[in-house]
């Protein structure tokens, strides 16, 4: 199963018409659940969509998926690496006011190179990235090795001294 | 060995989404507090309780926070109000956020009521702190970006980050 989210309830038409167009064109029978906004201006051909999902359903669509595919936020992000899940990401552009600056684009940037990340900078990469995140992933979609479910320990020892020491 | 010091009282809180993904794992720093948790999602206090248990800590107080934006600065009179609630509520020694709007404003109405406080900008600003980070480095007094190329002397330190 695929699980394509946008995240947040703004619209991404730019992510979803480039995964239905990619998902249409291969012939794909993977089941696909798809969060994306009512407020959304394209509708997919290939599937069918759920505007939003709670936190717990959220969960264990992701624990179910072989991939996620979303938006370039943390939350879809860390989900994936604390899952052990493959992730293929397009940045929301600040110019294309789909956000209303451009940190998803350093996000991207940033964790390219992290195992289990796939990075499509642009719509008209995302098909390419989706075939190699399946190729190098295995289409029933091999586990990374998960991430620690904290945060480093530094970070906790030094907001633990600070607290101790308010 | 000798009188242990008294539990901390604290509050951490953010947004819901990416913010309080990046809270939750920041739970083991909390284990020797009273820990209360807030955000703007509902459906997270048992988000919060699992992530308690899993940090080896007692379920935390959950308190359902508005929010608030820049853009719709008319929601921020209402938002400030319920935000002094849970705040004269739970009377933290210690407030920390992960952002957005709601934690800055947060940490703002703490610092006036006299708890220490703590700004931890989100993994997603890579290439520059966010403008609500960027605010409230004046004010706090632990200001944390997760990115060591945006450590300062004067600006954010950088002590690790949640991943």
């Amino acid at each position: 199963m695929i699980f394509l989210t946008i995240g947040t309830h703004e619209p991404f038409d730019r992510l979803i018409k480039a995964f239905d167009e990619w998902y249409v064109s291969t012939g794909r029978d993977d089941d696909v659940v798809a969060q994306v906004t009512d407020r959304a201006t394209y509708h997919p051909k290939g599937f069918d969509t759920v505007p939003s999902l709670a936190p717990e359903p959220y969960k264990q669509t992701c624990e179910r998926a072989s991939v996620i595919v979303s938006h370039a936020g943390m939350g879809s992000i860390i989900t994936a690496m604390s899952y052990g899940k493959p992730i293929v990401i397009l940045p929301r552009r600040g110019h294309l006011n789909e956000t209303r600056n451009d940190h998803q684009f350093s996000t991207a940037k940033k964790f390219a190179n992290r195992s289990g990340v796939f990075v499509a900078m642009s719509e008209d990469d995302l098909g390419a990235t989706l075939d190699s995140a399946l190729t190098e992933t295995g289409a029933t979609g091999t586990q990374n090795g998960s991430i620690s479910p904290f945060a480093n320990p530094s970070l906790i020892t030094a907001l633990r001294d600070f607290i101790q020491f308010s | 060995m000798t009188n242990k010091s008294p539990q901390k009282r604290v509050l951490a809180l953010s947004s819901a989404g990416g913010h309080f993904v990046q809270l939750c794992r920041l739970f083991p720093a909390f284990d020797s507090c009273l820990l209360s948790v807030a955000s703007t999602n509902p459906s997270l206090a048992a988000e919060a309780t699992l992530t308690a248990t899993k940090a080896g800590i007692a379920p935390p107080t959950f308190y359902t926070i508005a929010e608030v934006n820049r853009w719709q600065w008319w929601r921020i009179p209402s938002a400030i109000l319920g935000l002094l609630l849970v705040l004269l509520r739970v009377r933290p020694d210690v407030i920390v956020t992960t952002g957005a709007g709601p934690g800055f404003l947060a940490l703002r109405l703490g610092k006036l009521l006299g708890a220490r406080t703590v700004w931890l900008d989100s993994i997603a600003n890579a290439d520059e702190l966010s403008l609500s980070g960027q605010k409230a480095g004046r004010f706090v007094d632990l200001w944390l970006t997760q990115w060591p190329d945006l450590a300062t002397k004067d600006g954010p330190a950088y002590k690790g980050a949640v991943l």
